[in-house]
């Protein structure tokens, strides 16, 4: 597969960087086009407390035709003027391709009949689990788990995905540590060599899963690091401006789906979405505030600023006053970007005035909000391409952090207390010992102490260790 | 650092001052600028010399200062890292005494098995109650991720006088938590099986049988006193 290597910005000015408008927009589904200057909502939903196995399949499949009909009918009654229905796998569904497959083909007839009687437009998303660390020490390569993943994209696609992204997990066997130790030495390795070579592998594969199909190969997200730093960070187990600094590393990584062929639009929980839209140009899905039904976060409003999906993340299919939850959630979503689109539609300056809204709202308060401001986010974005190679980027997008940080604290509006001044310092100091030699680097991470880690799965010698 | 005199309190305040701090030994900088002073390897090198028994070593030196830190992080005063470092300090303490106590000796607060469960592979959770548990004086089972109820039940047969935890993360794994109760329970009835993970409640705890539900490690260190006082 022909790899692409972005050396400039696709989007230089902060100004551009907004909602809805994407250099370049994608089109899949029913006439659904993605960032061409409307918000569409992207709705996620998962099972209450229930087993997936061979026999409560009926059970499941009955869930999913409930929540896709209910979605679907608000989504009508609300004249959203489109929509994404992302399915995100358990497990199991991943594990056993077939049940991935059904449960897609469910949603896909539901879809498209919502689309024929109403004209709705719309797409699905599938996101099939990275179960590869389902057996330990993790071949990523090879293996059982990794054959069910392959088949489950191919399944997900021939049964009527318009979509296809994961949250992969490449680089974790060392960074669950590293990311409790605050270790960023290892957190660089694990993002910027391991991660970056197993995004390589695996979006090849999915780009092929996708070729002459109707399906995108869409992108990924370093949930699994960046989204477990501000989980943990949110439960003030590990500073914030350690879990900002993941968060904007985490971008290196995720690029490279798009250097393999990804097209957007990223997946929803990628926050480090607005740096790839800069450097790419394609539409990216965020979610924040209407995510509270998933995750705690900081960065409610801002995430919104240049989205061109607006997701819920997930919520349980449980029974709320208003009606089932996903249902409501959807309400929730449609009401958020009814109002981006109406900003949009009177114009340049107004749709700015609302983005400059939402991200004042949040910037000063929170280090991973005050890295997603738009100038922010194209100071790391052109940090990050003016660098050649994963480990050199992830190394100058960790110190192009700090200085943002710092300087957002020292002269800025950024509010950090003590301790977190504190872990900005030794973050530089760990930064400055950090080696500039790739090899060097490798070998200071002690992988070799990592249990789980395979070093043949990332393209590295047992003697490189 | 205490006013160092070489009475054995002052020698155990030491330890517990220098196992807050991070200091495993003498050469380390942690604090900056200590490299070259005692840290908890000499200080307990030199209460060994002044024949403080190895117990009380334990106890008021090295479980005490990461007692200290465990109620810091309960009460948000540091974070995960600077308990991780403190925890290693300790093992260089712990490391001291250990040919000092026959093996089945070294004292402990009881047996903790711990598992997250079958299909599921969450684990940071699982990790941290373990690690803040052990601080806490437990011996830790760690039997892993994705555990089948066999491997539980195998562990605590292995482990008679064990207390269990259980961790699930997903909503669809909240059912193999009621069936690991369940099947512990078959060959265990009196067993002390605590359950928890993000979305387990006090009333599922209930209904699947287990002895109880913590929302947290701190909870966990509670509830196990409560459930399973020390001896
Ligand atoms: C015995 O007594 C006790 C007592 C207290 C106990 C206890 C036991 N166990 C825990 N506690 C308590 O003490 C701990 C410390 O305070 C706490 O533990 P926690 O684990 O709650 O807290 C940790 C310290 C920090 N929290 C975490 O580590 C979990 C954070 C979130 C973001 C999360 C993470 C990090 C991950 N994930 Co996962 N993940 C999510 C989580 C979202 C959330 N809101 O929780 C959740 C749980 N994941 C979810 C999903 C869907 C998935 N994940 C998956 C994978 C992953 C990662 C590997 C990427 C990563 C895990 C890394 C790891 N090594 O554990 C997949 C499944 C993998 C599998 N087979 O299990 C995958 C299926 C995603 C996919 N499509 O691939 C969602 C569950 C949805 C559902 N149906 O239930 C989810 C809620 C995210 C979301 N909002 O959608 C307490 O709960």
């Amino acid at each position: 597969m022909a790899v692409r290597h972005y050396t400039n910005l696709t989007i230089d000015r902060s100004e551009d960087l907004i909602f809805g408008r994407a250099p370049h927009p994608v089109t899949c589904g029913h006439d659904l086009t993605i960032g061409a200057g409307t918000v569409y909502p992207e709705i996620n939903f998962t099972l209450p407390p229930m087993e997936v196995t061979e026999s409560t399949m009926p059970a499941v499949l009955d869930q999913y035709q409930k929540i896709i009909d209910g979605v679907c009918q608000r989504a009508v009654d609300l004249q959203v003027p489109g929509l994404v229905v992302e399915f995100e796998l358990l497990p199991p569904m991943t594990i056993e391709p077939a049940w991935g497959e059904s449960i897609v083909a469910l949603l896909r007839r539901a879809l498209d009949g919502y689309h024929d009687k109403h004209g709705l437009k719309i797409a699905l998303r599938a996101t099939p689990t990275d179960v590869r660390d389902g057996e330990r020490p993790v071949r990523r390569r090879s293996g059982r788990y990794w054959e069910a993943m392959r088949d489950s994209f191919r399944r997900c696609v021939s049964a009527g995905a318009d979509m296809l992204s994961i949250e992969s997990t490449g680089g974790k066997e060392a960074s669950d540590d590293a990311l409790l130790q605050c270790d960023l030495q290892t957190m660089l390795v694990a993002l910027g060599v391991l991660g970056a070579r197993d995004m390589a592998f695996l979006w090849d594969e999915i780009g092929e899963a996708c070729k002459g199909t109707q399906c995108l190969s869409a992108g990924d997200t370093a949930c699994g690091f960046a989204n477990t730093a501000m989980v943990l960070a949110d439960r003030k187990m590990i500073p914030k401006v350690f879990a900002a600094v993941v968060r904007t590393l985490s971008t290196v990584r995720t690029l490279v789906a798009h250097e393999h062929g990804a097209v957007g639009p990223t997946k929803d929980c990628a926050y480090e979405g607005p740096y790839i839209k800069a450097i790419t140009g394609v539409p990216i899905s965020l979610e924040g505030k209407s995510a509270a039904c998933a995750h705690l976060s900081s960065i409610g409003n801002i995430a919104a600023a240049t989205a061109d999906l607006w997701s819920n993340e997930s919520v349980q299919n449980v029974r709320l006053l208003g009606g089932d939850a996903p249902v409501v959630s959807l309400e929730q979503l449609a009401y958020d970007c009814r109002l981006m689109n109406i900003a949009a539609a009177d114009g340049a300056d107004a749709a700015r005035m609302l983005r400059d809204w939402l991200v004042r709202s949040d910037a000063a308060l929170d280090p991973q909000a005050y890295v997603l401001t738009p100038d922010n986010v194209i100071r790391v974005a052109r940090a990050i391409v003016e660098a050649d190679g994963a480990f050199a980027r992830s190394r100058e997008t960790i110190a192009v952090t700090l200085d943002i940080l710092r300087e957002g604290a020292t002269d800025g509006p950024l509010h950090l207390n003590d301790r977190e001044k504190h872990w900005l310092d030794m973050l530089q100091m760990q930064l400055e010992m950090i080696p500039t030699d790739e090899e060097a680097a490798i070998k200071a991470a002690c992988l070799g102490t990592k249990p789980d880690l395979v070093p043949g799965a990332y393209e590295i010698d047992d003697d490189k260790l | 650092m205490t006013e160092t005199t070489d009475a054995p309190k002052d020698i155990l305040a030491n330890i517990a001052q220098c196992v807050q701090t991070g200091k495993a030994d003498a050469n380390m900088n942690i604090p900056m600028g200590s490299k070259g002073q005692p840290g908890v390897a000499e200080w307990v090198d030199q209460a060994i010399a002044k024949d403080v028994p190895p117990q009380t070593i334990l106890a008021e030196g090295l479980m005490a200062g990461l007692q200290v830190i465990g109620k810091k992080f309960a009460a948000n005063e540091v974070f995960i890292p600077e308990v991780l470092i403190a925890a290693r300090a300790m093992h260089a303490g712990m490391n001291k005494l250990k040919p000092l106590f026959a093996e089945q000796d070294m004292p402990s607060r009881g047996t903790f098995v711990m598992g997250t469960v079958q299909g599921d592979l969450h684990d940071i959770g699982k990790n941290l109650v373990c690690m803040l548990l052990e601080g806490a004086g437990w011996r830790i089972i760690d039997v892993g991720v994705d555990c089948a109820p066999e491997k539980l039940v195998a562990a605590i047969k292995e482990h008679p006088d064990c207390a269990v935890g259980l961790s699930a993360l997903l909503t669809t794994t909240m059912v193999a938590m009621g069936k690991a109760v369940s099947a512990i329970r078959e060959s265990f009835p009196d067993k002390t099986v605590i359950v928890g993970g993000a979305p387990v409640t006090e009333e599922f705890a209930k209904e699947i049988g287990a002895s109880g539900y913590a929302p947290d490690p701190s909870a966990a260190i509670d509830l196990l006193d409560r459930l399973q006082p020390a001896a």
